[in-house]
């Protein structure tokens, strides 16, 4: 990323509520017309992080740059950007057309023009024009979700922020949009940064994501990376359903467990590397019927199946250990429950992390 | 024999209700209607049953009792109006600013409500009376002297504002605290300025807050008897001294009627019409 591409930038951002660290110094730089999601647990200080980002708090210490001035005491109000909040806020007094109109109002644009941005921007998110003179109480969820944004969008800023706007809306509207969504930030080119505690939602919209936890971010790189090589436990175990266990490195290329029995062939060994986790994501593991040819096999006892739709998951227990195995419908597993079982992964699909 | 048709037994919910609706039937709308009644009987007369007439209404119109109505409601008009401007800022603290102490503040406002409006009203009366609280001590200790303050209307005022405080303060206060901490971030994030912010969101959301304290303070003022009479000394007679006396000295109680009819007729078309002018409803978004 070249500095000038770069639309805000974090230095060393602290936020401390007495002997408490909200947010522990975070450095970033979020590119111009990018989609950055910050992921992290409920408490993680991604919250207060968007706030500061937002102007309605201050850090405790570090600077906010965008485009390169520092606006740390520049309050919300006269920042160039804007958020959807979590309740999204609408003035429930208010029609969705005033809704949409309030920072026009604010700023004292004229009424027709007004109008004619509101009626613009109704367009542009599929809202039905009749919906222009109606309280913003009558309307749907995913219609209300449409006003927020068109209100945000009616500000333009240069920075969208979203504060976990999806969490309350039932799965499938949810889906819907968070395509729309991204369809959006594509025909606006806007810089958006979201914050949501589903990796998942991150995944579909994102075209960077920053894991946060107690405060600092543990990872930003792109969904694909995040996915493939999560640099720790914490990232790795975020998404879904994730087979993790403590190893250690027992030889050359060579990895033992204190918690299953055997060794194991490593993946590529990070360097330093002497003991950690390995994670093997559910759909590389394999049910075997010949063990013989696999880089790793573990013998196991089916315990259960469950069908996710498109996907069959088996939880498969070796010793204490419970492993959880994926497979698309089309390749499901034919045997039945109790049945013994050999599972096995080729090295290069398990990841090496540390705590 | 039992049939079902227009005199079926109602259903669970109507017999549920139905010995509150004889409660007041029996406690509130009798009385009413006897006051009603009353106010149509022959003057000095005490039966319900007498040859109905207007004669007590003309005697209210060719008398000066419209003094005293427009008094009572200048009183109040002047409580409501002082409240308003005290209340709003405290309500405002309670709510967004004063934190822990809040709820101590709460307290202190609750506490006196325990004690008897008229031994509070004679509190203030030791206190601002000749050589009493205050006078006596600027006079002992510095040597000063006052007229006393007491019995004049400005103290009716200030007897009404200290007595009906609590119902102004609590309605603004909840009204205050309906407003969302995020709505209000909404519309400054959106370049609102703190004044913006506070007429177009924080004052039409506690709107609903604060017109049930306009109403409650107003209708309990106009009722208002004690605070004229004890602080006031009678310097204004308000529309419920007269019917105090209508009812007692005067034994008049036709008259006493008619003038309480005329005066919930009044209250009451006041109350409709800033009820038709701030919709609680559709203040809340609900309609």
């Amino acid at each position: 990323m070249t500095s000038a591409s770069v639309i805000l930038e974090l230095r060393g951002i602290r936020k401390d509520f007495g002997a408490l660290a909200a947010v522990d110094g975070i450095d970033l730089a979020i590119a111009e017309g990018e989609f950055f999601t910050i992921v992290g647990p409920s408490g993680s200080g991604k919250t207060t992080l968007l706030r500061m980002l937002a102007g309605m708090e201050q850090p405790s210490s570090g600077d906010i740059l965008l485009r390169g001035r520092r606006i740390n005491d520049l309050p919300a109000n006269r920042r160039p950007t804007c958020m959807v909040f979590q309740s999204l806020a609408l003035f429930p007094h208010r029609t969705v057309g005033e809704n949409i109109e309030f920072s026009l109002k604010i700023r004292g644009v004229s009424k027709v023009e007004r109008r004619q941005r509101a009626h613009g921007l109704m367009r542009l998110l599929r809202l039905p024009e009749e919906l222009y003179g109606k309280n913003v109480t009558k309307c749907s969820g995913g219609e209300r979700q449409r006003v927020a944004l068109a209100r945000a969008l009616a500000y333009d800023p240069e920075i969208l922020f979203f504060d976990e706007p999806l969490s309350a809306i039932d799965y499938k509207l949810r889906k819907t949009l968070e395509k729309e969504l991204k369809d959006i930030h594509r025909e606006t080119g806007k810089t958006f940064v979201y914050i949501t505690h589903s990796l998942e939602e991150a995944m579909v919209m994102s075209d960077r994501i920053g894991v946060m936890r107690q405060g600092r971010l543990v990872q930003v790189g792109t969904p694909n990376e995040i996915y493939v090589t999560p640099n720790n436990k914490f990232v790795s175990e975020f998404i879904g359903d994730v087979n993790v266990f403590p190893v250690e490195v027992a030889g050359p290329g060579r990895l033992r467990s204190s918690a299953i029995a055997g060794e194991f062939t490593a993946p590529k060994l990070p360097s330093g590397f002497s003991k950690g986790h390995l994670v093997i994501r559910p759909e590389y593991l394999r049910f075997l019927a010949d063990p013989s040819g696999a880089e790793n096999s573990l013998k196991g006892r089916l315990y259960n199946e469950y069908a996710l739709g498109s996907r069959f998951q088996y939880q498969v227990r070796v010793g204490d250990q419970v492993f959880v195995v994926e497979k698309l419908r089309q390749q499901a597993y034919g045997g039945r429950l109790d049945d013994d079982v050999v599972i096995g992964w080729d090295a290069r699909d398990s990841i090496l992390v540390t705590d | 024999m039992a049939r079902r048709g227009s005199w079926a037994i109602p259903g669970p919910g109507p017999r549920a209700a139905l010995p509150l609706v004889l409660l007041l039937l029996v406690g509130f709308a009798a009385p009413l209607l006897a006051i009603l009644d009353y106010s149509f009987m022959p003057p000095r007369t005490f039966s319900l049953t007498g040859e109905p007439t207007l004669e007590n209404y003309v005697t209210i119109f060719q008398s000066t009792s419209y003094l005293s109505f427009l008094w009572s409601l200048a009183l109040a008009t002047v409580t409501v109006a002082v409240l308003a401007l005290t209340c709003y800022p405290i309500s405002y603290g309670l709510v967004r600013v004063f934190g822990r102490w809040a709820t101590v503040l709460t307290l202190l406002f609750t506490i006196p409500l325990f004690v008897s409006e008229n031994v509070r009203l004679y509190g203030w009366v030791l206190f601002f009376i000749k050589n009493g609280v205050l006078l006596g001590a600027l006079k002992t200790y510095l040597g000063i002297e006052f007229d006393s303050w007491l019995f004049t209307s400005s103290a009716t005022v200030f007897g009404m504002i200290y007595v009906y405080l609590p119902f102004m303060l609590f309605p603004m206060t909840l009204g205050i605290a309906m407003v969302p901490n995020e709505t209000r971030d909404a519309a400054f994030d959106l370049g609102a300025s703190r004044w913006q912010v506070f007429r177009e969101v924080e004052l039409p959301l506690s709107m609903p807050g604060i017109v049930i304290g306009f109403l409650l303070t107003f209708v309990l003022a106009v009722g208002a008897i004690a605070e004229a009479k004890v602080l006031g000394g009678q310097a204004i007679i308000p529309v419920t001294h007269d019917i105090e006396i209508a009812f007692t000295y005067a034994q008049n109680w036709p008259l006493g009627a008619a003038l309480s009819v005329l005066l919930m007729l009044v209250v009451g078309a006041l109350v409709l019409l800033v009820l038709r002018r701030f919709d609680l409803d559709t203040i809340l978004g609900r309609r």
